[in-house]
């Protein structure tokens, strides 16, 4: 591996570091410590008083729910917002950083939740844009041997001419990670880098940076939910908890229900899941040989059936890219089929606003603010998207804006929706009260026959997750036939009775969930 | 007219001649909304720019000239310096609104067009009289002995400028690093903003540089061809050259292309009216507009992104 970081310094402008690799790499990298940082936005207090010890050469983990302020720390390590109170101290010595590009100088890189990578260039244009003293006229021929050389050598490979928008989210985060070993960053931030990752490719990913921990040529601090990677990878632990500091430690030390524990601050099992028998068994939805294309007309689906019946979850499993979104689309009516036909309650279905009626099928799709809210109406009106036409809150052509508002205020108690008031605009709300919102609105009505869910609890915290998962299970238990698109595996398995996995548009795995075996779903997902 | 002893074959020529002339405006405009969109922010605008431009360069021709005693071989260059100089102006005006928070850039865009064409009318109106100094022109057409060809082939230095300029666009968006923070900028804000790019700083640039080249296609108007300076000059050529790198898929190579085509559909009605073709001359005049709404109606399709948008385009910041 040695050669390895040699040749990642093998760069135009480092002509000295190649003179005295050895020199460089006996160097740990360096030692990072946030001191006391507090950062507020107007009233709200998203860190207080948190301090951090990133130690030469460890793998760091910060633990914390949503909104415990990890991402508002790393932020403010990596000069995105300027911390109202606090050190940073690079090698004992304190460091104003301002931009993103002082903590380059530094030495500290980050790899972003999101892809940082500009879709419509190359992989090697991203690579060489990336670069704080890429010179102002490129010579693309030099630069493409500099690259060649150093992607011959990295843990990774990624094809080099491609444009970014044609990778698979694995290779793009790949990518990202390469970036930063290409600008020569010795301390890693990693924002939940495994969330697109199929496990073994995670694994795959992590072990290789765990390497370069391992040789003393990085330090990584990574913010993971996930206790599997924190106890196989990482060295030690740093625990947020509603922006203050819950916690540190070695992992070697700590079992799991004491991460957890330092997460939640106190022990908190989720609601045990309870599926009951079904009597009779009807399909509900029956998908035939569907195809669809993505908005750049390349074909998405590629002649997928199935059969949900009722009382069933069907899950689907797949790592985001491979034709689930472009599925769940033309199911909830939002993209039109290239061929193929949808059957609900053997009818054919065209998704049009009278079939969801009659058919009784709700839809709750990914990112709910974009997909099922209209933003800058209010909460109530959003509640009333599927019924403000129909009696009792409408008569004839007029909308009857006392029942839209007493049936909001309802739903708004009993599914807990924090708002101002019914008549917050939407898109003012919470990430996890928008879900909610949309929760309210596709699961309190009486007969519901099909439920559609695609990545009902992505981004959103532990309590929200289990009610979700409740609301779903309780649904089946009353003989709703679900369809589950989802990223989360562990979701999957917890709540499916029959698992599909999906792969480039193609259906590669399918089993009653007492048979389904992670390992052969992880190589049906990679598509194997 | 001399088209009229060659005949038929005139139609061709003066179409060709048309082509040369007339594509100069829709070079400039096209190439400067090009830099724009390809920042992420559109322009609409530059059709004020144009006229503005050209109201400019006109009236600084004429005064250099005929009032301040420079001599005419120098005046006309630097009225086209002040129309470039003029949509730079207006190009900051536009850049600083259109990046305000919630701002949308197409309804300052059209606000845009109506203030850049109010400036230039009302300062425009003095000088609807006088005659200013044209550009040169190089004459390609020498080893011919007939008119018609020579006076097809007096092209603008201007518009030589304007074919240089898009394979050099395309080469700066390709090989240097200020080409790539600005296509960054342009197709993923946030991925910019990661690598520490000042998103509203490229785009400010990238605004201003590209009014000054409509700047520069308003002076190819007024001094060059049709070569004065009225208020119905611009007859939408700025809103078509806005069209038109929709047409060219934001490629500088494919705006020059674009915009010949413009010109030469341009030139279609006043080539046949001057065979005598008088039937149905307003519809052959109206041959680019019809070609900007065939254009969109083909371009557009609901089940398609387009290829090679910016990402960043028509979404509104903060």
């Amino acid at each position: 591996m040695a050669e390895v970081a040699n040749s990642i310094d093998q760069n135009p402008i480092d002509q000295v570091d190649q003179a005295t690799p050895t020199v460089i790499h006996a160097a740990a990298p360096p030692d990072l410590e946030v001191v006391n940082m507090t950062k507020r936005f107007g009233s709200l207090v998203a860190l207080d008083n948190v301090s951090l010890h990133l130690k030469p050469a460890t793998f760091h983990a910060l633990l914390g729910e949503n909104g415990a302020g990890k991402s508002t720390l790393v932020k403010c390590i990596m000069g995105f917002y300027r911390p109202t109170h606090g050190d940073v101290l690079v090698d004992h010595h304190s460091r104003e950083i301002d931009s993103p590009r002082d903590a380059q100088r530094y030495g500290i890189g980050m790899v972003y939740q999101h892809f940082t990578s500009v879709p419509a260039m190359t992989v090697a244009e991203n690579l060489v844009l990336s670069r704080l003293e890429s010179p102002s006229v490129i010579n693309w021929k030099q630069e493409m041997e500099h690259l060649a050389t150093f992607m011959e050598s990295s843990p990774f490979k990624v094809p080099l001419e491609l444009p970014v928008s044609q990778l698979a989210a694995g290779q793009k985060q790949k990518l990202e990670i390469l970036k930063q070993l290409y600008l020569k960053s010795r301390i890693l931030i990693l924002d939940e880098p495994t969330s697109v990752l199929t496990p073994s490719e995670a694994d795959e990913v992590l072990g290789l940076i765990r390497e370069q921990v391992t040789d003393r040529k990085l330090s990584v601090l990574i913010i993971s939910h996930k206790f599997r990677e924190v106890t196989a990878f990482c060295d030690e632990i740093t625990v947020l908890r509603k922006g203050k500091f819950a916690g540190t430690g070695l992992v070697k030390d700590l079992a799991v229900s004491d991460m957890a524990e330092m997460m939640m601050g106190e022990k908190r099992e989720p609601t045990p899941v309870k599926k009951t028998a079904q009597g009779e068994i009807t399909p509900v939805l029956q998908v035939q040989e569907m195809r669809a294309n993505k908005d750049n007309g390349v074909e998405a689906v590629q002649g997928l059936s199935l059969t949900v019946n009722t009382g069933e979850i069907v899950g689907i499993a797949g790592i985001s890219g491979n034709g689930q979104r472009e599925f769940v689309e033309v199911l909830a009516g939002q993209r039109s089929p290239t061929g193929g036909q949808i059957l609900v309650n053997g009818e054919a279905y065209g998704m049009t606003r009278s079939e969801m009626y009659k058919h009784r099928v709700f839809v709750l799709p990914e990112e709910p603010l974009k997909n099922a809210c209209v933003a800058h109406m209010s909460v109530a009106e959003n509640l009333a998207l599927r019924t403000f036409d129909l009696p009792p809150q409408a008569m004839g052509i007029l909308v009857l804006f006392k029942a839209i508002r007493e049936m909001a205020t309802g739903l708004i108690t009993s599914f807990k929706i924090k708002t101002p008031s019914p008549e917050t605009p939407v898109g003012n709300l919470s990430g996890g009260n928008v879900q909610r919102t949309v929760l309210a609105r596709e699961l309190s009505a009486d007969h519901i026959n099909l439920l559609i869910a695609a990545n009902p609890c992505f981004g959103l915290d532990f309590a929200m997750v289990d009610t979700i998962h409740t609301q779903i299970l309780a649904a089946r238990n009353r003989g709703v036939a679900v369809l589950l698109v989802s990223e989360d595996l562990d979701e999957l398995l917890k709540l499916s009775d029959r698992i599909l996995v999906i792969s480039e548009g193609n259906f590669t795995y399918d089993s009653p969930i007492e048979q389904a075996d992670f390992k052969a779903i992880g190589q049906a997902m990679a598509g194997h | 007219m001399a088209a009229e002893a060659i005949g038929w074959w005139g139609v061709p020529l003066s179409i060709l001649a048309g082509t040369l002339r007339g594509s100069a405006p829709f070079l400039f405009v096209s190439l400067g909304e090009c830099l724009t969109e390809k920042s992420g922010k559109i322009n609409l605008g530059l059709e004020g720019t144009l006229l503005t431009g050209a109201m400019s360069a006109y009236a600084i021709s004429y005064l250099a000239s005929d009032k301040w005693g420079i001599p005419t071989s120098v005046s006309p260059w630097l009225g086209v310096l002040v129309a470039g100089c003029a949509g730079m102006i207006l190009g900051f005006i536009h850049a600083w609104l259109s990046q305000q928070p919630k701002v949308n850039d197409i309804a300052v865009g059209i606000a845009m067009i109506i203030f850049g064409s109010g400036i230039a009318f009302f300062f425009g109106k003095a000088f609807i009289q006088p005659k200013a100094p044209q550009l040169p022109t190089i004459d390609l057409g020498g080893w011919s002995t007939m008119p018609a060809l020579q006076s097809a082939l007096k092209i603008s230095p201007l518009f030589i400028f304007g074919i240089l300029l898009a394979p050099l666009m395309a080469w700066f968006f390709k090989s240097t690093r200020w080409g790539l923070f600005v296509r960054a900028v342009g197709d993923s804000p946030d991925a910019a903003l990661a690598m520490g790019v000042s998103i509203k700083r490229v785009r400010m640039l990238c605004i201003i540089a590209g009014s000054f080249l409509a700047g520069i296609g308003g002076a190819c108007l007024s001094l060059y061809y049709p070569g004065l300076w009225s208020e119905s000059i611009s007859s939408g050529q700025g809103l078509m050259a806005v069209a038109l790198v929709i047409f060219a898929r934001w490629n500088p190579i494919q705006c020059l292309w674009a915009s010949l085509f413009f010109g030469g559909a341009q030139a279609i009605g006043p080539a046949l009216q001057s065979v005598g073709v008088d039937q149905g001359r307003y519809l052959f005049n109206a041959m680019p507009y019809i070609l900007t709404l065939l254009i969109m109606i083909i371009t557009c399709s609901p089940k398609k992104t387009l290829s090679g948008a910016p990402g960043a385009l028509g979404t509104i910041n903060g």
